[in-house]
């Protein structure tokens, strides 16, 4: 009974919706809406097929790139900036500057530096995604409690032993918002760059389909945008979870004291 | 517990912070020496042949072609078209959610009842909505709302559930057992918990909105900044180009600027502000 009203609760609205959705339609055919059968079977056709290879996968692998590249990047960069006070004052202005700059508009200039190929789609995702994460680790690096500073240099931990395990540990769960915010980033930048300047890969197809007004490929199209959306949170979720599991058993103890 | 301890801490770090700047020159000092420093390099770049000087040019070029920009009325005009696309979406997007959000917060069953569709559409990417814009509006600026509106609700849905949900209990309780309409409750009972949670919202929405608004310009071509950039960049104004990227990460940092000294005003009466200097 329990799991049924889980379910219920699991799966009320969407199935509401979806009901919806197919009165709405079924009745008078809407040239913007189509209805769900015919999105299911264009969503197959569309995707499931050639262009899995051609233009989602590529894609995929761009995103994941560029992502990977700019988190590393940022905390190796945030950590040099954030461990050093000067150095830390004298950058804060300028990277504000460019955290401050919607990243979209790299688009055309990175089209200008690198050309249209995949090191510019990339290098887009990269130069958009690090901001977050390298100022966030500058915070969590600067905000570090005092105590276990003066712990660590007492006991003699520096260097590299120092940084693998009291500050990036402390660092962690301001690091994981910033990549948080990276991956949406990272997902807007890999559409827009291929919509802006491409001939392949998801934004490009979409785009073609909406010139062409092929509604329901169009619609199938932010379909698969919306579910790797989705994926991604989930998977950010899931990483999160782990990475940070004795911060969230930390918070829960010291909150019920 | 750690209400109690932090403020001893920052106190601790401020202390650390405000002995380091008599060792070494003032934050100030330090932070104009990095962007003469940044500048100096983009200078130095095209001139030394790292890049060719027609795809990036030098720093004193580009601040020229924005100073010229500052006194042309079409400037201002792509400004106030982004700026107006940028505040019609971001207030709609947060009258929305409040209201939502307070429904469906005070309401356990609607939450348990939404959260499986709200988790699954918030991943959404608002710009998968592009060419849904484009067939629906076309350039006109519903486009650059319709995206604005998507991206910036969700940012501000979830902080005011989340701020709905950390309404202490006793007092939601010892409202409703001393009468409290539901009115009277959203008041004086859980508005005063969510306000910070519904500031940071606003504040993380506001900037999204502006990554959104010269998006959608950008690509579909709805008036604004975004609009000014694509056709410079296509007509080969490149200084230009660049003069007008520098412009959006100008507005990027007024917006940043403004939001937080709004949301330490409005706030100043709570614990969070009142603790610290800086929010």
């Amino acid at each position: 009974m329990k799991i049924l009203k889980s379910f219920g609760f699991l799966l009320g609205l969407p199935l509401i919706l979806l009901a919806w959705w197919w009165l709405a339609t079924s009745g008078a055919p809407n040239f913007f809406v189509p209805t769900p059968a015919k999105l299911v079977t264009t969503f197959v056709e569309t995707w499931f097929g050639e262009r899995m290879l051609t233009d989602v996968l590529p894609s995929i692998m761009r995103l994941v790139i560029g992502v990977l590249a700019a988190i590393v990047l940022g905390i190796v960069l945030g950590l040099a900036v954030g461990l050093n006070r000067t150095l830390r004052a004298v950058t804060e202005p300028v990277f504000e500057f460019f955290r401050a700059l919607p990243p979209p508009v790299l688009v055309p200039v990175l089209m200008l530096l690198v050309g249209i190929n995949d090191g510019m789609k990339v290098a887009v995702i990269i130069s958009g995604c690090i901001w977050p994460v390298l100022l966030n680790t500058i915070e969590g690096v600067r905000s570090i409690d005092p105590v276990q500073n003066e712990t660590s240099r007492s006991y003699g931990i520096t260097g590299f032993s120092r940084i693998r395990y009291q500050i990036l540990p402390s660092a962690t769960p301001t690091i994981m918002a910033g990549v948080r915010q990276a991956l949406s980033i990272g997902l807007i930048l890999m559409v827009i760059s291929e919509m802006f300047a491409s001939s392949s890969g998801l934004g490009f197809t979409i785009v073609q389909f909406q010139r062409s007004f092929a509604v329901p490929e169009m619609w199938s199209g932010i379909v698969v945008l919306g579910l790797i959306g989705v994926a991604l949170s989930f998977i950010f979720q899931w990483v999160q979870r782990r990475v940070l599991r004795w911060y969230h058993g930390l918070k829960e103890v010291e909150n019920a004291v | 517990m750690t209400q109690v301890t932090e403020p001893s801490t920052r106190a601790a770090v401020k202390a650390k912070a405000s002995r380091a700047p008599s060792k070494g020159l003032p934050k100030w000092v330090l932070g104009l020496i990095g962007i003469v420093v940044f500048l100096g390099f983009w200078e130095l770049m095209p001139a030394l042949g790292v890049v060719q000087a027609k795809y990036l040019p030098p720093a004193s070029e580009v601040i020229a072609a924005l100073a010229t920009d500052l006194g042309l009325t079409a400037f201002w005009v792509a400004v106030g078209d982004t700026m107006l696309a940028w505040a019609i979406g971001l207030a709609i997007a947060v009258a929305a959610a409040l209201v939502l959000g307070l429904v469906i917060g005070m309401s356990p069953f609607l939450r348990r009842f939404t959260n499986s569709t709200i988790e699954f559409l918030r991943p959404i990417p608002s710009v998968a909505l592009i060419p849904l814009a484009v067939l629906l509006f076309g350039i006109k600026i519903e486009s650059s709302l319709l995206l604005i509106v998507y991206a910036c609700f969700w940012q501000v849905l979830i902080q005011v559930l989340y701020g709905v949900a950390d309404v202490d209990n006793v007092a939601m309780q010892t409202a409703r057992s001393y009468g409290f309409s539901y009115a009277q409750r959203v008041r004086d009972v859980v508005f005063p918990t969510m306000l910070p949670y519904l500031m940071t919202g606003i504040r993380l929405a506001a900037s999204v909105a502006l990554i959104l608004a010269i998006t959608a310009e950008l690509l579909i071509g709805s008036p604004g900044l975004g609009k000014e950039i694509a056709l410079a960049q296509s007509g080969g104004a490149i200084s230009g180009m660049y003069a007008l990227i520098l412009a959006t990460g100008f507005l990027g940092v007024a917006i940043n600027g403004v939001t937080r000294v709004v949301e330490k005003r409005v706030l100043s009466w709570h614990p969070s502000v009142r603790g610290e200097a800086t929010a």
